[in-house]
Parts: structure tokens; sequence; C-alpha cells
């Protein structure tokens, strides 16, 4: 135990736990689509892990298409128009895969009554197959007959290895906090964390639909005799996690640059423990969840090295479950207010 | 050999089993070679006619390395059936995809299999660990070209062999290369776990003594550094070393340097790949150095990629075998543990462990953006 590598100077402290906050922003925009899927249906859409490795794969396949396989390094300015285009395909694909596993895992068996068992079931094995499907993309691509025109994009025999952007994005120093330099990329994944999450939830306390999802979440046989499309609302839902996933997926790979087609599992760890923690159902509780864990991994990495940071991370979550059963915020989505 | 991406976790097997040797007669070699109703008649010797297997991952993550050794056995055995018109030997291919759970009905189907006399691998360290009793019980000879971790050959499986330098010797080459050549003096040693990882980065640590100057363990699978690079920053370290393959050294080497690192990175065999450079990006890559116990191929040589060279050298050492007239797995397994030769690969000789008795370890560049692979310094 090394309490002077975290708190010895300010300087070290603010590394920590600046680091920590910008891996738990991407967290947070996870923990999103498990939270608003569990609000509502009160049920763990376990693929949603898979929702967001789609999306870290779609932005690389868009700069690779935009840019080519050079492997170059850029500034955040110039990589940004293809970032952008990156951003929308990520944010459509996974909110594409979202929709069709609402379609296919979990629609049937809800118009059927199964129990909620069933559909966690339903969701695992939707994981593995969307997961195993990525891997094996270089054989479809074979079948279809396409492996030349898609070599880039499927690595032939090679499509369950790394996979990596190959437009690396050179992080610039903007400012100092105590001798820890914010860089662009930080601010800008920080920053659009904030602004997502105030955006979703506006939307879910200001507007009408939002008012629908809150109502389902509450009661769905009333809000249906109330004139709510619960259909429509759970549909919206996963679309919403979706969206915010591929968000998620594009602000994780302006940093860490490559992924592959498991990353989304522990990633999907994370950011189910990080909405657990706030509080599931709770949009804001997502954010604190995420916020929170991305920190103390990296404090107990400082203090304990870093093989020890799960234990740190997961031992802080049983005990805040122990005090507060339901999570930090504990409110679930339907009770808060307009 | 490095790779054992996450299905082989174990990695360290793989160099057990192929010598043997010298002394020992292993039990039952019968089956390997002694019936000779061979089907190419009168040949010089009864094995002809007759099969080598090779077993290692041909399919899966590591399935390039694995086509890579089968291009050197297949280019070694072309070159002996051109020249022995009266001697044809085949191979028969046995993909384990590199996973120490798929391997071992695989040896059985082997050791089951009366046409093959030798077997050229297992490819990797876990497979070689849960296949290595089967085939000495068997006593079937093996040469593994690419299996490094140290305790397979301290198993007392005396039929196995290996043509490549295990882990110990690696890391300890790389340690002098840290502290010799690159003239570090506070070496900061991160690995991931993986016996692998932990075997070489323990033998690193112990070489460099006093210049080691702290270490940390990640998970395969992480991707936030940022800790570790704190860690790395704040105690002045002037080199990193890493134990572990190619996907979290990328990224390690990559946050490094986006966090102001400028010293010497350096990590092992299983980050000498390609997707090294790919995943750290061309910057962050540069100057990395990797090292292999495997040097480039000669100019001329016809087979390509890691490991075809030690693949091309083991075939032959069984082809020898051959025409110095040994007729079964016992004479094979003793040709082995006598042989002493110079391959494409380097001089080889056995201990009586079945370990390579001379071996280089190769320091690797990467420079402007790609990963020199024809001009790696021996460390000496």
């Amino acid at each position: 135990m090394d309490f002077g590598a975290l708190f010895g100077s300010l300087d070290n402290f603010l590394s920590f736990t600046m680091g920590g906050l910008v891996f738990g922003a991407v967290y947070a925009l996870i923990a999103l689509g498990y939270t608003m899927v569990y609000g509502v249906l009160q049920l763990i859409n376990f693929a949603h892990s898979e929702v967001f490795m789609y999306g870290t794969f779609a932005v690389a396949w868009m700069f690779i298409f935009l840019h080519g396989t050079e492997s170059v390094t850029w500034s955040l300015g110039k990589a940004a128009p293809i970032l952008v285009a990156a951003l929308v395909g990520a944010m459509l694909l996974s909110a594409a895969i979202a929709l069709l596993l609402e379609r296919f895992a979990y629609r049937p068996l809800i118009r059927k009554g199964a129990p909620k068992l069933i559909a966690l079931i339903s969701a695992i094995g939707a994981s593995f197959a969307l997961a195993e499907a990525m891997g094996l993309r270089d054989r479809f691509a074979d079948k279809l007959g396409l492996s030349d025109n898609l070599e880039n994009y499927v690595a032939p025999g090679k499509a369950r290895d790394v996979f990596s952007n190959p437009v690396t994005i050179q992080p610039k120093g903007l400012f100092e906090v105590g001798g820890y330099t914010v860089s662009d990329v930080d601010l800008v994944i920080l920053a659009a964390c904030f602004i997502m999450m105030i955006a979703l939830d506006t939307f879910v306390r200001r507007t009408r639909f939002g008012r629908g999802i809150r109502a389902v979440a509450q009661d769905p046989e009333t809000a249906a005799l109330m004139g709510v499309n619960s259909g429509r609302v759970v549909q919206v839902t996963f679309l919403i996690g979706g969206l915010m996933a591929g968000a998620a997926a594009t602000l994780y790979m302006m940093k860490i640059g490559s992924t592959r087609q498991n990353a989304g599992f522990i990633l999907g760890v994370k950011a189910f423990t990080a909405a657990v923690m706030g509080g599931i159902g709770n949009l804001r509780g997502a954010l604190v969840g995420g916020l929170l864990l991305g920190v103390m991994e990296n404090w107990g990495s400082a203090v304990f090295g870093s093989e020890w940071k799960d234990v740190v991370a997961f031992v802080l979550l049983v005990l805040i479950l122990l005090v507060r059963p339901s999570g930090i915020l504990g409110e679930s989505l339907g009770k808060a207010r307009a | 050999m490095i790779r054992s991406k996450k299905t082989m976790r174990g990695f360290a097997a793989l160099a057990g089993m192929a010598v043997l040797s010298l002394t020992a007669a292993c039990g039952g070699g019968d089956d390997t070679g002694s019936d000779d109703s061979g089907d190419s008649g009168s040949a010089a010797s009864e094995l002809c006619g007759k099969n080598l297997a090779f077993l290692g991952a041909l399919t899966g993550d590591a399935g390039a390395l694995g086509q890579n050794m089968v291009g050197g056995i297949k280019l070694a055995l072309q070159e002996h059936n051109d020249e022995n018109a009266d001697c044809q030997i085949e191979l028969k291919e046995f993909d384990s995809q590199g996973s120490p759970d798929k391997a071992p009905a695989l040896a059985t189907q082997i050791i089951n299999d009366d046409t093959i006399f030798g077997l050229i691998g297992p490819g990797f360290s876990g497979e070689s660990l849960a296949t290595g009793k089967t085939f000495f019980e068997a006593g079937l000879p093996s040469i593994s070209p690419s299996a490094t971790n140290v305790t397979i050959t301290q198993q007392g499986w005396t039929t196995w062999h290996r043509v490549i330098g295990n882990d110990d010797a690696q890391g300890t080459a790389d340690a002098k290369y840290l502290t010799d050549t690159a003239g570090a003096t506070k070496v900061f040693v991160v690995d991931d776990g993986q016996d692998y990882s932990k075997g070489l980065a323990g033998t690193v640590k112990e070489a460099l003594g006093s210049a080691m100057i702290d270490e940390d363990q990640i998970s395969v699978g992480d991707t936030n550094m940022s800790a570790v690079v704190q860690a790395v920053k704040s105690s002045g370290a002037d080199a990193v070393f890493y134990g572990g393959y190619y996907t979290e050294a990328g990224l390690l080497a990559k946050q490094l340097r986006q966090g102001g690192f400028t010293g010497t990175f350096m990590s092992g065999d299983g980050s000498q790949d390609p997707n090294f450079v790919k995943v750290a990006g061309a910057q962050a890559a540069n100057d990395a150095v990797l090292s292999a116990p495997a040097g480039p191929a000669p100019a001329d040589f016809a087979a390509s990629g890691l490991y075809a060279t030690q693949a091309y050298d083991a075939t032959n050492i069984f082809l020898a075998a051959i025409e110095d007239g040994a007729s079964d797995g016992e004479s094979i397994n003793e040709f082995i543990g006598s042989y002493s030769g110079d391959g494409v690969s380097g001089p080889i000789s056995f201990d009586e462990n079945g370990d390579i008795e001379e071996s280089k370890i190769y320091a690797y560049f990467v420079k402007d953006g790609t990963m020199d692979v024809d001009n790696p310094e021996v460390i000496e």
C-alpha cells in the first residue's frame, strides 16, 4: 500500500483523478443504455456492451473509408471533420443494433409475457451472437464474395485480433491544473459527456415523449390507458441507449484508438457497475456512478497497484450498496419529477 | 514464442517437448516407426513413405504463426522429396488453434496414427504442457519451433525438444540490453499477469537487480493505462519494460508517449507483431525495442514469417535422422539428442533437457512507423 503515490503530491493526485474522470465519462455514457432500459422495462440489457462495441468498429471503419489505411498521427483539429462523420456513423450503427436487439431479442418475449429471467438469458445469448459475428466478419465477407473489396474493414484471417484506427489522434496540452496538463482530447470527452447527459435529462424531464417514458416506467398499464404507446416508448428507449453508446464509442476511439470483437465485455461490466452504483434507472446516477468508478479505479491503482484496481472499485460498490441499497442517487427513472 | 491469445493463456508450456534425448529411451516408441509395411517400397529407411505431424494453431487468433511454421516444414520436405524420389515424407497437419483445451484430443490422434514417426510442435507453451505427457508416454519424438516457456523442459519428458531459446534466455538478454545498450538506470517493469508475461518480466526483474525502480501489473483487456503512466512518470524511470502481448503493449506505449514519457520502451516477443505499431500509432511506436528469440530468415530462404526458419530446421533434423538410418521413435530420439549442426536459424544442439544449447536473442526496432524485421541487432 502506498498512499504516498496518490496523496504525496498535488500533481499526482490530480493526474490520477483526471485520468479517471475521462474514462469515467465513457463509462457513464455506456451506463445510460443500461439505466434507460432498466428504468422502463426493469430488465438488464446485457447485450448493450455489444451495441457499444459495434460503435467502436464503426468509428475505425469510417476513418478507413474517408482516410485510407495509411498510419498517420493527426491533431484533434485535423481529425475533427472525419471524427464528426465517425460520430454519426457510430451513433447510427449502434442505434440500429440496439433496435434490432429490441425487435428480435426482447419484443417477442415481452409480447408473450415471458418472465424477466428469460429476457435476461435472451440478452446474454444476443450478446455472444453479436460479439462472435463481429469476430467472424471475415467469413461473412468471404461468403458474400466481398473479401477483396472489404479487406481493409474485415481483416481477413485476423478478424478476432485487435483492430486499430489508422489515424492516431495526438492530444495537445491546453492548460495545467495543479501540474496536470489537461489535453484537448480529455476536455472534449468530458464536455461531450456532460452535454449529452444534460440534453438527455432535459428530454426525459421536459418533453412530451419524455413524459411518456416516465409514465411507462412508473406503470405500463396505466400509461397505456392514458394513451401512451408503450411499444413505441420501449423502442425509443433502446434507440436512445444505442445513440449514447455510439457517442461513447467515438469518444473511446478518440482516446484509445483500437478495439476488438470482445472489447465491449469489460467496458460493459464496468458501465453496468456504474449504473448500479449511481442508482439503476436514474440518469444522473449513471453520470455520478461512471465518474466515481473511473476515479476510484485510478486511485485504487495508485495506492495498491494496478492489479488491485478492480478489487478496490468493486469493494466500493459493495460498501455503497450496503449503505444505500438503491445506489447513490437511488431514484428510479419513473419517479423523476417534471 | 509468444503469442498466446487469450485462449492460450499459458503459453508457457511450449517448450518442453522436444528434446530429451541423450540418454533416455522413451518408453513405448514402437508405434512411431517400426511398422514398415510402408507404401513406398524398398527405400533406404523404413520410415520412407511415412509422415511427420504438425500440431499447432492454423486457424484462430494465432493462426498466422502456425501457417508460418507449416510453410517452413513444407519447404524442408519439398527439398527432401525432390532429392529422394524413393523416400517421400509427407506432412499431416493438426490444427489446435493454439488452445491447450483442443490439443490433447489431437495428440491422441497423432500417437494412434502408425504412419506418424515424429512431431514438429506443439506451437505454443500451453498446448505443449497439456500434451507433453501423452507424447512422452507414446515415445513420439518432437521438436517445437516456438514454445518458449521455461517449465516445459523441466518436466522430464525426454522426447521433447525445442530449437528456440526459452524465456529465461530472453529475459536475461532484455535486461542486459536495457542497462548496457540503452544505458537505463531506472527501469519500470510492467506485466499482464499471464504465465508467459510474468515469467519473462520476472526474469527481467531478477537480471536488472537494483536497476529496477518499480513494478506494476495490468490485466489483459485493460485499455485505460493512465494510472500506470502516472506511476511511471512519478517514479522518474528512464526505461519501461513490458512483459505481455502486443495489444496492451501498444496501448501502454501510446499512452506513455502521450503522457510525455521519453525513455526507452521495450517488450518481448509477445509484442513483436505488426499490430503493436498499429495499436500504438506510428509516432508513439517509433524507437520501441522488441526482443525475440528468432532472427530474420536468410535472404534466399523461400518461406517467410516468424518461426518459419525454426520449423524448417526442426524438419531437417528429422530428415537427417532418417538418412542416418533411424528406424523408430527411440532411435530418432537418440539421434536428435546427439544432433549438432547449423540450421538457417543458427547453430543447433540440445542439452539433456531438450533445450537448445546456444540461442541468440534479437532486438527489433520500430523505425519510421514500421517494425524493421530485416535488421535486428543480436543482443550479446
